[in-house]
């Protein structure tokens, strides 16, 4: 469906919406998208709720692009993260159509089909819920400095390097990945309910540690993700697998994090 | 979502309701956790008044076989037949959730693993079913199976 100028964009439901002229012009190929956001204004609102905005997008547009879209010429007060809007700064995660993904990621024409043209966009669960898309990062942090995610070393420092191998740096590879964005942790069922299980997020990346020849902080590691809130919450649901925007394996470092406890060895 | 999607042009005002959080999509590998869950726990039930109703031998034989003969009808039936599934289900799923936690490419193969666990499920309990409902339908529906 091509566009022109005048299609009734805004808010839906709110006819006096800005008029064409305060709009950017429309480019070609593009669609009307129906955004659903939850909304949530601490000052104002007792529960969140949910709104829908109808704009002009490009298939190829990020989720990113329809947010900005809404703040800066329908709605000035939607509040997210964002930094980078390339997928590395990892600000953005939010709950799209029911899952987690980065806003920056993940393109229009992924979530639509020629019959549905809608997106459903939430904030993360399990954290809690500041302003709309924003919520309270610091129970996520917490629980990543409790694995110590840094590199520990009892002997002296080599005169020169500390030297690796290939193989031995390939054994920690994909957990070096982590962007810190949430996603994972959010989407893992005994966080939601748990508030003390340290999460996905922070088993990475003590796996990140654990399992790297020249870190010598294992065993403490190891002993913080083994007591009650640690590894063993895990229920192996995959979750965290599929939210991750980098395609790291979480439930399998997870896993390995799990049989170098149980049979003591890394 | 009955969100007005008749596009283009401004539509009425469509306000879904108030939402607290909404279901996680999730992957399989959450549902077949939540299924699992609730398969342990209604075999847990089970298991509860099997214990009850077997111990009901030692008080005396004669109210075992009464408590049984309540049993004989086709609700029963049919709750067994649900007995069966779950146990089934919890039982297959159990192995593959043992296979991620102690194999090294588990992980890898967990999805392919679930289609497994139900296609079993599935060539299980289609003659399951079918011997364990014989008799309930012969005599309600006098020799139709």
């Amino acid at each position: 469906m091509t566009l022109t100028a005048d299609t009734g964009i805004g808010a839906l439901g709110d006819p006096s919406g800005p008029g064409p002229a305060q709009l950017p012009p429309i480019p070609d190929g593009a669609v009307m998208v129906t955004v659903t956001i939850q909304r949530f204004n601490p000052e104002l609102d007792e529960a969140p709720h949910r709104e829908s905005y109808r704009i002009p997008a490009l298939p190829t547009d990020r989720i990113l692009n329809l947010l900005h879209y809404i703040k800066w010429y329908i709605d000035g007060t939607l509040t997210f993260r964002r930094s980078c809007a390339h997928g590395i700064c990892g600000s953005d995660a939010m709950r799209i159509n029911g899952r987690n993904r980065l806003a920056c990621k993940v393109l229009v024409k992924d979530v639509i089909t020629d019959k549905k043209t809608e997106v459903t966009v939430e904030p993360i669960k399990g954290l809690p819920l500041e302003k709309d898309l924003l919520v309270d990062m610091e129970p996520f942090f917490e629980a990543y400095r409790k694995v110590q995610p840094f590199l520990i070393t009892h002997s002296n420092e080599p005169s020169r390097e500390w030297i690796q191998s290939p193989e031995d740096r390939a054994r920690f590879d994909d957990t070096t990945k982590c962007i810190l964005c949430a996603a994972c942790t959010t989407s893992c069922p005994v966080y939601w309910s748990e508030d003390a299980y340290v999460g996905p997020a922070a088993i990475v990346n003590a796996h990140r540690f654990i399992f790297d020849s020249r870190d010598q902080g294992g065993q403490e590691r190891l002993e913080i993700l083994s007591d009650a809130e640690g590894v063993w919450r895990c229920r192996t649901t995959f979750n965290c697998t599929d939210a991750c925007p980098r395609g790291i394996e979480v439930t399998k470092a997870i896993q390995e994090v799990k049989r170098a406890l149980m049979f003591r060895r890394i | 979502m009955s969100q007005s999607t008749a596009l283009p042009g401004p539509g009425p005002v469509a306000v879904p309701p108030p939402r607290r959080g909404s279901v996680y999509r999730g992957v399989e590998g959450m549902w077949s956790w939540v299924a699992h869950r609730i398969t342990g726990v209604l075999t847990f039930f089970f298991l509860f008044a099997h214990v009850l109703d077997t111990s009901l031998v030692r008080v005396s034989p004669d109210t075992y076989d009464r408590i049984i003969e309540t049993y004989k009808n086709p609700f029963v039936n049919l709750l067994e037949v649900g007995l069966v599934g779950a146990v089934l289900f919890h039982a297959l799923n159990g192995i593959r959730v043992t296979l991620i936690d102690f194999w090294s490419k588990g992980t890898r193969l967990q999805r392919p693993m679930l289609w497994v666990v139900l296609a079993v499920w599935v060539v299980l309990m289609v003659p399951g079913v079918y011997f364990m409902l014989q008799h309930t339908v012969r005599v309600m529906f006098g020799g139709a199976a």
